[in-house]
């Protein structure tokens, strides 16, 4: 199994009340962005990653999102490329780069190939189709979302496999002279990952590609069902997924008290935290969702009514005199919030030893290849984020490897994914509920 | 009241289905960018002598989405083709927000295809001033009520619109959204050629537009005046981007009165 390390990045000087009063961090003004403490923290962020690779983390990761204050990492593959020169050893992956809303797939191939060619072959590229505010920052229709995604994909492949000069004209992107000079160090070119939190389209997609999938934070339970779901998938495609198919990302903090360990964690809900990410209207675009998945929106009962009763619009005034609240109180119901996600094991936080048996739990159930710690959010101080940090890696990490080795979680790098045939057999299990039952999950 | 009916055709290349209902000279219908909300007072009142014909826009719900079709000129040419094979052409034509749009692309490209033309707060040409309402932006909620200068004194929207939204309501929605979306969301909801291949349109031509409207701004009536100078302008006070259905009676003398001159 390989470890990585993973944080967003968050800008750390924004005022909980501005998120609170924008109920998201999309879209608050930029007013509040402050220059000299960015670049403090853009470079901080830098040193950050190349500390994990002092530590022995296997693999740093990198996201990317635009116009929010919930991650810095605008333009990730800037990012990346000084780490490929900073760096020696570890795996740089990037979960992953947003391809529609990008729209430059012929950019994309020549940026990331020059990447990998930097770090001399550690590059593990990732493709999203970019979250729904993605698509209003950067115009991109999301109605097109999953075609560009897919149109760009292909394209990339093949202007990093195909001999140029050729000609291309597709659907959405269309290039007279397609022949970049630079191509991946790694032939034919880098492995591909690829983040989700539960589109099924994206894990059919996968499956299909024989492309490791892996889980953002998902609760354990419907990551289960949705391991299943890819290994079903590989099976139609003639082979068994493994632990080399999946990957796993989880927030995690850990400090020399258990109270400390609470007390940062309580960043993870900043804000309203990755709930906050952006507003409805911003996260579900027209068209960014498939017919099945609105269906399926269609039938929850969401109480969303479209109303002019009396009744209904003297509610709906209520509501908005009841945004006059007291920012303190909102942030008590978010911090009190965060125990029911630390009992479903979507935050793990804790000394080294409370850390360790919820995480080996977590590798007991979902049998993952790539385990990646999730670097607390908010503005919680470089001191404590580095002693979180060097106590994972010092005092956890070693045990998680170990562990590894002793159920057998072979990760990408040690078995290809998809390299194991099925050859008409029926297909093994991928995620194991026994112990997911034994912890009170479902 | 009028019987009306939804009549699934084979045209141009393709299934459409329309609502049709009345009598007499055809009335060519365009719905705006939410789709067509049903049979309404004023469809009642102008169907009373005409032959309301409501081609139920690809992509809704009620016609197949058709792949080939990338923006609003795709679209009115498809819909120039269904005039044509209907052998409805010169035909009179409302449309709606964004269905002026498409009414506007038809004649551009074929200026014998109306005989009259009415555009109520259309979309399709950017505003002189203002900005048309980022409609993707905000929930299906805000932009139905944004749709009105006053929900609770529009009967009919309450009509339409009141309660609690069914799962097959959201659907249709958000197939209009996904739709609207395809065809306008860059360059948003007009295309920057239309106003040069407007100039020379002859046909008599009203541009409705309600004083509060939130939706179209001033400025799109502006710059269709500025592209077809003849055009006449009614403005109709208290009223926002639905004056059909916040105040049925001024809009049905209005439109009544333009189509039979």
């Amino acid at each position: 199994m390989k470890i990585g390390y993973f944080t967003e990045r968050p800008y750390r000087w924004l005022p909980e009340e501005e998120i609170l009063k924008n109920h998201a961090f999309f879209a608050v003004s930029n007013r509040f962005f402050d220059r000299d403490k960015a670049a403090d923290d853009y470079n901080y962020y830098i040193d950050e990653n190349c500390y994990a690779e002092e530590l022995g983390f296997d693999i740093v990761a990198l996201n990317e999102h635009h116009g929010n204050p919930f991650c810095m990492g605008s333009v990730m593959n800037v990012e990346a490329a000084v780490l490929a020169h900073r760096t020696k050893r570890v795996k740089i992956v990037l979960i992953g780069n947003p391809l529609p809303v990008i729209k430059h797939p012929l950019r994309m191939a020549e940026e990331l190939a020059e990447i990998d060619l930097i770090s001399r072959g550690r590059l593990v590229t990732g493709w999203v189709r970019g979250a729904g505010s993605e698509q209003f920052f950067n115009n991109a229709n999301p109605a097109y979302n999953r075609e560009m995604f897919n149109e760009a994909h292909d394209f990339i492949v093949q202007a990093w496999t195909r001999p140029g000069p050729w000609r291309y004209e597709g659907k959405h992107f269309h290039y007279r002279h397609v022949n970049p000079w630079a191509l991946p160090y790694q032939k034919p070119h880098p492995p591909m990952w690829i983040p989700g939190v539960i589109s099924p389209e994206t894990v059919k997609w996968c499956a299909e590609h024989r492309y490791p999938y892996i889980g953002l934070g998902t609760l354990l339970g419907p990551t289960c069902d949705l391991w299943d779901y890819y290994a079903d998938e590989a099976a139609k495609h003639g082979y068994q997924a493994g632990p080399e198919n999946f990957g796993y990302l989880i927030p995690t903090v850990v400090a020399e008290t258990d109270d400390k360990a609470q007390k940062i964690a309580e960043n993870f809900v900043y804000g309203g935290g990755q709930n906050a990410f952006s507003a409805p209207e911003y996260t579900m675009p027209p068209g960014y969702n498939s017919k099945s998945a609105i269906r399926a929106l269609a039938k929850q009962p969401t109480g969303s009514w479209l109303g002019v009763s009396g009744e209904k619009l003297a509610e709906h005034g209520q509501e908005r005199q009841a945004e006059a609240v007291d920012y303190k109180e909102v942030h008590k119901k978010l911090v009190a919030g965060l125990e029911k996600v630390k009992r479903n094991y979507q935050v793990i936080a804790g000394t080294p030893k409370t850390v360790l048996p919820k995480i080996k739990a977590i590798l007991s159930i979902l049998r993952p290849g790539v385990f990646i710690m999730f670097s607390v959010q908010g503005p919680v101080g470089n001191e404590e984020r580095m002693a979180s940090m060097r106590l994972f890696a010092q005092e956890v990490m070693p045990a998680l490897h170990d562990y590894a080795r002793e159920i057998d979680l072979p990760d990408p790098f040690q078995r290809t994914p998809g390299s194991v045939a099925l050859n008409g057999a029926a297909r093994a299990p991928v995620a194991d509920r026994i112990p997911l039952k034994e912890l009170g999950l479902r | 009241m009028t019987s009306w009916t939804q009549e699934n055709l084979q045209v141009a290349g393709a299934e459409l289905a329309i609502i049709k209902g009345g009598s007499g000279k055809p009335l060519l219908i365009l719905h705006d960018e939410l789709g067509y909300p049903g049979w309404m007072e004023w469809n009642e009142e102008l169907s009373l002598d005409r032959t309301l014909i409501v081609p139920l826009q690809p992509g809704f719900g009620k016609t197949p989405r058709l792949d080939w079709m990338r923006n609003y000129r795709d679209l009115a040419g498809f819909y120039s083709q269904v005039v044509r094979e209907m052998r409805l052409e010169p035909v009179d034509v409302i449309g709606f927000s964004v269905g002026g749009f498409i009414a506007a692309e038809m004649i551009a490209a074929d200026p014998k295809i109306f005989s009259h033309m009415v555009l109520v707060a259309p979309m399709g040409i950017k505003p002189t001033e203002g900005e048309i309402m980022d409609v993707f932006a905000v929930t299906i909620r805000h932009h139905l009520r944004a749709t009105v200068a006053d929900p609770m004194n529009t009967p009919e929207f309450a009509r339409i619109y009141g309660g609690e939204m069914t799962p097959e309501q959201f659907e249709a929605f958000e197939d209009a959204r996904s739709e609207t979306a395809r065809l306008g969301w860059e360059p948003y909801m007009h295309n920057p050629s239309l106003p040069y291949l407007l100039r020379g349109v002859r046909v008599p031509t009203l541009l409705v537009w309600g004083a509060r409207d939130g939706v179209v701004p001033w400025g799109c009536i502006d710059a269709y005046r500025k592209a077809i100078p003849a055009a006449q302008v009614a403005r109709i006070e208290n009223v926002g981007h639905r004056p059909e259905i916040e105040n049925p009676i001024e809009f049905e003398r209005t439109v009544k009165k333009f189509l039979a001159a």
